[in-house]
């Protein structure tokens, strides 16, 4: 299938990697940080990208299912799988319940009550110690196994987060060529002409909140198992910011975009090591540069390009 | 001939100003209807009222005998009324074919998760809604722009573009605003042309416009609009003679 034809490459070589480099640093560990942050900018591009209603509250869903997870296997004995349904559930609700007001909100106002819920929930972490252990956090979740097999190594996390960036990959591909992906682009493009084609915008919107909460709640049982550990740090306004940045840099609307963006900014900073005191400063400069230089995100300028100069051949054969 | 759309003693005020007052009209099934009026007469005012973008001070809108006054615009389209757009409404971020897709919206039924899982349902929904959507592009004579990303087309396009999507909703009433406003000679005759056509198909068209031979060549009523009251009613060739009307357009001297 064509369509599928850029999904299936790139499950490939995700697969391929751990066979050939099964004990390399930046595949097997800085791999699995890598496929969370995919995750997490895939599913904030459904909201931000396809529905052009931005979020800078993101990681609170995220944090939210990591600290579902840690405090019901932890403090009530919980199995992980239902802890991670119950956080799942959890999430939507509440999302649902938020979203109707906030989702009325345009552009600025938009973005300040989406900062203001990711901080709330960042404090709460923080101040109900008692419940989510304080600044200090929570350690010793109990492993995750599937089918009687318990995920203990960096390589089995590997496949099976993996699994999970692939399917929320593919949710997301699936999306964009659909009556609903076509009703979230209608939203962004004109929310009036929207509701002139039927259109329930406040609906359509809800929704896309709620599946985009439920897919970072999701990732964050999974990361709250792998870590073995969860703390406020983790979930903080500047990692919904750094999340904003993944889907800008690498192309709004853009599905792999968010990939690639994930991918940059969770590999930039390990190569960047080797400039120690200057990592940050050149980090920024990147960023800068990208922006000024490819406003539509690094894929989609990339895509484009190729693009055209296809046609550009294609036109001068037949000529 | 049953009234498709009925409109009882409309008023809208913003402020102290009465932009639409004790406005009562009917428009009957299957036929083009146009309503003119000076700049600032309330026309795309009434439009913006019949579809609910405002919410009129008083009156009543009744569409196929059912009061649509306070519903929201999405369950009046799903009650069959589709409209475009003064200042144009096109979504710029897709491609043509995926604009008018977004019109075969109320003709298709796929939910956000049988989207994600892409169940074979949505496989054959999806390219249903390519058929009606190709259909649609051709009825409008865009078939070799279907590919094209609407952002980037030239404005006469972009107009027929949004009748195509209009269209594509299969709607029983169609409002156009303003559909030869910007449009060259060439482009209006088709314009005309695709109007009758339209209205051919068994959708009733309200049109507002500005172009009186337009107007005058394809209406079967025209109603005149002036200072958001009526003024007049009827067939293009009564109202052409109507001295109330020649004087809201000239001035009285």
């Amino acid at each position: 299938m064509k369509r599928l034809s850029g999904f299936v490459l790139f499950g490939a070589i995700c697969l391929i990697l751990p066979i050939v480099f099964p004990d390399n640093y930046y595949v097997t560990v800085v791999g699995l940080t890598i496929f969370i942050n995919i995750i997490l900018a895939v599913s904030l591009n459904l909201l931000m990208g396809f529905a052009g209603q931005i979020s800078l509250g993101h990681a609170a869903f995220f944090g939210l299912g990591a600290y579902s997870s840690a405090i019901l296997t932890i403090r009530y004995g919980i199995n992980p799988w239902l802890a991670m349904l119950a956080g799942s559930v959890f999430v939507c609700i509440l999302s649902y319940i938020l979203s109707r007001p906030i989702l009325k909100l345009k552009g600025h106002y938009l973005a300040m009550a989406t900062l203001g819920l990711g901080i709330i929930v960042h404090i709460f972490f923080v101040q109900a110690d008692e419940l989510t252990g304080g600044p200090d956090g929570i350690s010793g979740l109990p492993p995750l196994s599937i089918l009687g097999i318990v995920i203990d190594s960096d390589i089995k996390w590997y496949l099976v987060l993996c699994t999970y960036m692939l399917l929320s990959v593919l949710f997301s591909l699936n999306i964009a060529d659909s009556r609903a992906g076509r009703a979230l682009s209608a939203v962004h493009g004109s929310e009036i002409a929207a509701q002139m084609m039927g259109i329930d915008t406040a609906k359509v919107k809800s929704h896309i909140f709620v599946f985009s909460a439920l897919m970072a709640s999701i990732a964050g049982s999974l990361f709250a198992h792998q870590q073995d550990f969860v703390s406020p740090e983790s979930f903080s306004f500047f990692f919904s910011i750094e999340l904003v940045t993944m889907v800008v840099l690498g192309g709004l609307g853009s599905t792999f975009g968010a990939v690639i963006g994930a991918f940059i900014l969770s590999i930039l900073p390990e190569v960047l090591i080797v400039f120690e005191d200057f990592e940050v400063l050149i980090f920024g400069a990147i960023l800068m540069i990208i922006m000024i230089f490819l406003p539509e995100g690094l894929f989609v300028a990339l895509k484009n390009k190729v693009l055209a100069l296809l046609s550009a051949r294609a036109k001068r054969e037949s000529a | 001939m049953a009234a498709l759309l009925e409109v009882k003693r409309l008023e809208k005020r913003f402020g102290g100003l009465k932009a639409i007052s004790e406005l009562s009209f009917s428009v009957p099934e299957r036929m083009i209807f146009s309503i003119i009026g000076p700049n600032g007469a309330g026309k795309t005012t009434l439009f913006n009222l019949l579809t609910n973008i405002y919410r009129p001070s008083s009156g009543s809108i009744l569409f196929k005998g059912k009061d649509i006054t306070s519903l929201p615009p999405f369950k009046i389209a799903r009650l069959g009324i589709s409209r475009t757009f003064q200042n144009l409404q096109v979504f710029l971020n897709m491609n043509v074919i995926e604009n008018v897709m977004v019109g075969c919206h109320l003709r298709s039924k796929s939910g956000l998760i049988a989207s994600a899982l892409r169940l074979p349902s949505v496989i054959k929904e999806e390219r249903d809604v390519k058929q009606m959507a190709l259909e649609s592009l051709k009825f409008c004579g865009l078939s070799d722009y279907a590919n094209r990303p609407a952002g980037g087309l030239p404005y006469g396009i972009l107009k027929k573009l949004e009748v195509a999507r209009a269209i594509a909703a299969k709607p029983k009433l169609l409002l156009m605003d303003e559909p030869a406003a910007g449009l060259n000679d060439t482009e209006t005759a088709e314009l005309c042309q695709l109007i009758k056509r339209i209205c051919d198909s068994g959708i009733t068209v309200l049109l507002v416009e500005h172009n009186m031979s337009l107007i005058m060549e394809i209406s079967q009523r025209v109603l005149v609009l002036n200072y958001g009251r009526l003024l007049a009613e009827g067939p293009p060739e009564e109202i052409q003679k109507n001295p109330e009307v020649i004087a809201a357009y000239l001035g009285q001297g």
